[in-house]
């Protein structure tokens, strides 16, 4: 009964076999052959043929059959959408069943069957699902509703399924609540600016107390969802933590990791000095060791999350270093992580165990691994001052070793060192230089070159070294090129008598035989310095240099900061942000540390780390912001003007139908402005309207409202209101919109541009302490210039208000105004403004800072528009 | 959250897949088969980014699981569900295997049909499960039958139906620890620590409540303080008491319940599972010291001589003992000369193993052997791996004691006395080694 074939191929005889099997009056034939039909199914053959006969099927009272038909149709339904239809009856009379199970599974299925006709249909039964007795019924009805959001947003909203949702938050079985939370988490991700988890003290009180009770997947989701929240003082920040730590005895290491994330969070609020912070860091640090009992790859994720925590705060896991030695029979990433961790930890109490382990390290086998524990000796040295003796003489010790990449890395940290500690080693030199030959990676010959051309002045025979490495000069890889040329015109500037001829052979060689632009430009600029100046030139080459710094790899504060808001996740393993690895509106949404005390906006400095250094452009400080706010002329905005209609489909290419719009925006709705002609002998009629998804999720709030038929020679015009809700794909150029329109005749489709200010929402104005702390947060990198040409106006700020464009303050500098404006979209990206604009200059330069760059070009599009209007 | 599932066997064949959200398409499950399943060089991490879709995945023998998604799910929670999803499926049919996964496919598409709900993982005890889920189909229940299902699988007792009944109530508790230790050649203990489970097989009828005491210093301190027990308790335990570091509950113990008194108490589930694990790093007993000697005699020659000496009471017994003392890849001959027990030399593992049956508390064996090298001209030094020790002893080797269990079920008539409970404590050794 069980020897169902895995490896045949679906020919049609095949089909014809299973079709008779399918419809044979034995239910156990029938069986057996939806079986193979699943079997087939899985190893990805296409048995999409056999639908009418499966779906036949579907009318059973074993449930074992009607679940393998679900599963049928859960995959095919989407190919055959209108043979999907016969289906539909029997999930709407199942809905009804008596059995709580049957019930719970039509619902379940309905839900993952992405075919727009059946989810008209899924509505009816999922409300009375969400409101049904039984609670098993519940908690699958509250996961479809997030199901359905991901198939038609529109359609949930439109049908109070958020609402019933919220409700059931408040639901007596925990798990429903588990669910509810897990599905408004999941919808709230893709709105980012709607308020739909409501987080306040009572409905916190409600997961809270959900926590205790539900199964370790739901306490996943609750606690995942709680991280979300800002308490609103430290007071109620230490209630929850009270209540989350229990959690950390959990034999479940997600949920551990996810009430690791809650504290670490929520700790921030706390004042330092209280005594329960003290005790908090305390019970943090054994369950993060314990994880390290559990399978290698928890291992690896929780490995990477305490890199994080570490770099956060490093007194959880000070006196925990033992725990972090690396074990002969760990996975390669678990050692590799932990030697991360083992350095990051290593401080001059443990600096004597950390040295012996990474000796010991290096004389593995895994080629990586032991690299890694060699580099990490030479940081051991640079961190911690009193280890930097035995550090150099147990890298001595492994170049002894004359293992090719032991040697080759050993010098590469050795070159770190004599930077951090001038002329305190130079000792070693001599051993290095009997390696000279073993040397073939670049990296490592570069370093050695350096080496040789920084202490030049106590080897006798560094010309000859360095000339050795010049016979292949054109070989070397640039790295080594440029270090050699530095290293001789060092030498040169040291030893200048014997050296002259080398230094002309290698500038000669830089400059004239070489196709490379840097190594040609340095070549010329020594050539130049030594020619003109000697003793600038020597000023300039050997120069003192700027100190190392101790930590490396250290993650900037900023990411350092949402990462830790992303405990336990993907982002947390790659280290990375979720917008760089999620597509969609998903990783838009930065999450931020909240800032201890009330008072203090400005996160960085909060959270103790460094502030991030001055924007270049000017800033005010607070006081003068406030000031200026009083020379805000506050008239009425003016009314923004509207956009000529453009041809958007020329009749030539849709069979008589000409499309000519516009967008406007009237009170807070986005309309699509059409006209509509008829060019055709014959009448049009029954028209309809769809977008391609696009990156602001636009979608039509409603059907097209052409009500009678369009005759020949006729025009209508139909103004369409829009909404941000529908599926978001990131479209080139970003504010591009794929438009199909249907009529009686064909399907017509066309693209237009939509100016991007229709998305600038009504409340954009950022508060003021609020807009200094965003604009500091933003890096850098995020600013972009422009230039608006050609600009006469007297009152920009009124006009651009008028766009939703909102000026927050003015200020005055050396006959430079500059005005500070905060923009925001429909789907919550902040956009932060500088207006410079300078008396009798009609051009104005404008810098934006956002989060997501790639919007600044469109938004200064939309500003020059505008302005010069 | 999770988009999706498949299962491969060790060529890269699918046997299972089940997608769960739109935005995974069929070409993932190749990707993952091209990238990672038949990658040239070795996967160096359980997580692999390609093409903005993140796979994460562990292997049980030669079958891959592979879970798929493009959104920042929770990472912990996905290898976590892997582990309860290889759990459920060997509850339901054994052992992980091509065969068996072939044979019951139905079966998973089923299992996983209930246990994630567009990705999200729902109920995953195996003992709710299978009222269930059979695979005979669950045809004539009565209702009351199915809301008793339900109202399990969604209930705040998940793991426990109503209405056991044993005519004699029973437990076992088995005190299982693992010691680890890493020794440097001079006998200095780099680490040690010891991971304990408690696993406890219980046939209780009805619902009972359980309260379970053990030696913790923490509990017993707090317990003194409280003036619960008196002057003659505290000298009875107070000396024995151990420091747990760290300890992770069963989901039936009430968590809150132990962070604020300290105290074990939860209604158990039916038949055997594992209460709590706890880890302890302070006064462990090391069951045996490994004292090494390795001489390199010339370049074709090697003299190892090890010592093991055992350090419990000479009464008790330990048992399977294994000592393996890792030799060079070049290694053309080895004599071997020991004391007691067998020793060999297994070519193919680059070891001598050396296995005693039996060896009582205080005592010491020793093992000799000569060790003949083929010359090469590899640069490369042998690594020296360390010498790893197996074995098992009767007792706990972190000092845990079991205090007592009590047992109260209020509704049926059998009080705490009349339930017989067993305990024992068995020491195994966990990663042993010491460098030499």
């Amino acid at each position: 009964m069980r020897s169902v074939m895995f490896r045949f191929h679906v020919c049609a005889g095949e089909i014809f076999e299973l079709k008779a099997e399918l419809n044979s009056d034995k239910k156990e034939k029938k069986k057996e052959a939806v079986k193979k039909v699943i079997a087939s199914m899985t190893v990805g053959k296409d048995v999409s043929a056999l639908f009418p006969d499966v779906v036949n099927c579907m009318q059973t009272d074993n449930l074992e059959l009607k679940k393998l038909v679900y599963l049928y149709l859960m995959n095919y339904a989407k190919s055959q959408p209108d043979m999907a239809i016969m289906a539909v009856n029997t999930f709407v009379k199942d809905c009804e069943d008596p059995n709580p199970l049957i019930r719970a599974l039509a619902v379940r299925t309905m839900g993952c069957i992405r075919v727009d006709k059946i989810t008209e249909y899924l509505c009816e039964p999922l409300r009375k699902c969400l409101k049904d007795e039984d609670p098993y019924v519940r908690k699958t009805a509250a996961v479809c509703v997030a199901k359905l959001h991901d198939i038609n947003a529109q359609l949930v909203e439109d049908q109070g399924f958020l609402d019933t949702l919220k409700d059931l938050i408040s639901d007596s079985n925990p798990m429903v609540v588990a669910n509810a939370v897990a599905a408004l988490s999941e919808i709230a991700e893709s709105h980012p600016n709607s308020n739909l988890l409501d987080l306040n003290p009572q409905s916190i009180n409600k997961l809270l107390t959900a926590l205790n009770e539900c199964t370790e997947w739901g306490q996943i989701f609750i606690l995942d969802c709680l991280a979300n929240y800002t308490p609103r003082d430290d007071r109620e920040s230490q209630s929850i933590c009270e209540r989350v730590t229990p959690r950390l005895s959990h034999a479940n290491s997600a949920v551990v990791l996810s009430a690791v994330k809650v504290l670490m969070k929520f700790m921030e609020m706390l004042p330092k000095d209280l005594d329960y912070y003290g005790t908090l860091l305390k019970k943090l640090a054994p369950p993060l060791v314990t994880l390290l009992s559990a399978e290698p790859e928890l291992q690896y994720v929780a490995l990477r999350n305490i890199n994080l925590i570490v770099q956060k705060r490093p007194e959880i896991l000070k006196h925990e270093m033992k725990v972090f030695f690396v074990k002969y029979n760990d996975p390669i990433y678990v050692k590799l992580e932990k030697l991360d961790i083992m350095i990051r930890l290593a401080s001059q109490a443990n600096i004597a165990q950390v040295l012996a382990e990474l000796k010991e390290y290096a004389t593995e086998v895994d080629v990586d691994f032991v690299r890694k524990a060699v580099r990490a000796i030479g940081r051991c040295a640079i961190k911690v001052e009193q280890s930097a003796e035995r550090c150099v003489s147990t890298l001595l010790d492994l170049i002894q070793t004359k293992v090719n990449y032991v040697v080759q890395e050993a010098i590469v940290v050795i070159k770190d060192i004599f930077r951090k500690y001038p002329n305190k080693y130079e000792s070693v030199i001599a051993t290095l230089c009997e390696n000279l030959d073993s040397l073939d990676e670049p990296e490592a010959r570069a370093a050695m070159i350096w080496i040789v051309g920084e202490y030049a002045e106590r080897i006798d025979n560094a010309d000859e070294l360095l000339e050795s490495f010049l016979e292949g000069f054109h070989d070397e890889s640039t790295q080594v090129q440029l270090q050699l040329l530095t290293a001789i015109v060092k030498l040169f500037l040291k030893k200048p008598t014997e050296t002259q001829e080398l230094v002309q052979q290698v500038l000669s060689l830089a400059t004239q035989d070489s196709d490379n632009p840097d190594l040609r430009d340095r070549g010329y600029i020594y050539w130049r310095l030594l020619s003109t100046d000697p003793v600038a030139a020597k000023e300039v080459v050997l120069a003192e240099k700027p100190l190392i710094s101790e930590e490396t790899d250290l993650i900037e504060p900023t990411l350092l900061e949402e990462l830790i808001c992303h405990i336990g996740t993907l982002a947390s393993v790659y280290h990375k942000p979720p917008s760089a690895f999620v597509e969609g509106s998903r990783g838009v949404m930065h999450k931020r540390l909240p800032a201890q005390g009330t008072e203090c906006p400005d996160v960085g400095n909060a959270a103790g780390g460094s502030a991030p250094e001055a924007a270049p452009s000017i800033i005010p400080s607070q006081g003068d912001l406030l000031g200026d706010l009083l020379n805000l002329d506050l008239a009425p905005p003016t009314t923004p003007a509207v956009l000529l209609p453009l041809v958007w489909l020329p009749a030539m290419k849709a069979k008589g139908l000409e499309i000519s719009g516009t967008f406007a925006r009237r009170a807070g709705v986005i309309q699509m402005e059409l006209v509509l002609t008829n060019k055709a002998m014959s009448v049009m009629t029954d028209f309809a309207i769809q977008f391609n998804r696009n990156s602001f999720g636009l979608a039509p709030a409603g059907p097209l409202q052409v009500l009678t038929p369009l005759g020949p020679n006729q025009t209508i015009e139909v103004s369409l209101p829009l909404s941000t809700v529908g599926p978001v794909m990131k479209m080139d150029p970003l504010n591009n919109l794929q438009v199909a329109v249907k009529n009686n005749i064909d399907v017509f489709y066309f693209s237009c541009q939509y100016p991007i200010s229709m998305l600038f929402v009504e409340d954009g104005k950022m508060e003021r302490q609020v807009f200094l702390a965003t604009w500091k947060d933003i890096p850098n990198d995020n600013e972009s210039q422009f230039q608006i040409q050609d600009c006469h106006l007297n009152s920009a700020s009124n006009k651009l208000q008028g766009s939703n464009i909102f000026t927050i303050a003015k200020r005055t500098v050396e006959g430079q105004d500059m005005l500070y404006m905060s923009i925001k979209l429909s789907n919550g990206i902040w956009v932060l403004a500088e207006l410079k604009v300078q008396a009798g200059n009609p051009n104005y330069t404008i810098s934006l800072k956002c989060r997501a760059p790639e919007v600044s070009q469109c938004v200064f599009q939309c500003y020059e528009a505008v302005l010069k209007n | 959250m999770i988009g999706g599932l498949f299962i491969y066997n060790h060529k890269g064949e699918v046997l299972i897949s089940r997608v769960y959200r739109d935005d995974i398409g069929r070409n993932a499950v190749d990707a993952f088969r091209v990238n990672v399943i038949h990658a040239r060089q070795q996967v160096r991490s359980p997580v692999t980014n390609i093409a903005r879709t993140s796979f994460f995945h562990v292997k049980r023998s030669n079958i891959w699981l592979a879970v798929v998604t493009k959104q920042n799910v929770n990472a912990a929670m996905v290898f976590e569900f892997l582990y309860k999803m290889c759990d459920v499926m060997a509850s339901y049919f054994g052992k992980i295997s091509e065969e068996n996964i072939k044979n019951n496919f139905v079966l998973i598409y089923e299992l996983l049909d209930e246990i994630l709900d567009f990705g999200y993982p729902q109920n995953s005890e195996t003992g709710s499960l299978k009222t269930f889920i059979t695979q005979q189909g669950i045809k004539g229940q009565t209702k009351e039958e199915q809301s008793q299902i339900t109202s399990q699988v969604t209930g705040q007792i998940g793991w426990r139906r109503e209405g056991i009944k044993y005519r004699r109530n029973e437990l076992f508790l088995d005190v299982l620890e693992s010691v680890n230790l890493l020794m440097s050649p001079q006998g200095q203990v780099l680490s040690a620590h010891v991971s304990g489970r408690v696993v406890m097989k219980s046939y209780l009828s009805g619902m009972p409540e359980c309260k379970f005491g053990m030696n913790d210093k923490i509990i017993i301190d707090k317990a003194g303080k409280g003036g619960v027990t008196n002057e003659a308790g505290k000298s009875t335990s107070g000396k024995q008491s151990i420091a747990i570091d760290d300890c992770t509950f069963n989901q039936c113990v009430r968590l809150s319940k132990f962070d604020s008194e300290r105290s074990i108490s939860f209604i158990p589930p039916d038949g055997e599972y594992e209460l709590m694990r706890y880890r302890t790093t302070k006064d462990i007993i090391l069951p045996f010291r490994v004292i090494p000697l390795v001489r390199e005699v010339g370049r074709t020659k090697l003299e190892v001589k090890v010592v093991i000496k055992s350090n419990f009471k000479p009464s008790l017994l330990a048992q399977k003992i294994e000592v393996r003392i890792p030799t060079p890849l070049n290694t053309s001959g080895v004599q071997v000369i020991c004391m007691k027990g067998k020793a060999k030399y297994k070519a193919s593992e680059n070891a001598i193993v050396w296995k005693i049956k039996r060896m009582a508390g205080m005592k010491e064996s020793q093992i000799s052997a000569e060790i003949e090298l083929l010359p090469t001209n590899d640069k490369k030094k042998w690594a020296r791996p360390p010498i790893s020790m197996n074995f098992e002893v009767p007792f706990a080797p972190s000092g845990l004691k079991v205090r007592y269990l009590k047992v109260f079920e209020s509704k049926l008539n059998y009080s705490d006395h009349d339930v017989i409970k067993w305990v024992r404590y068995i020491g195994r050794s966990g990663i042993y080694e010491t460098r030499c």
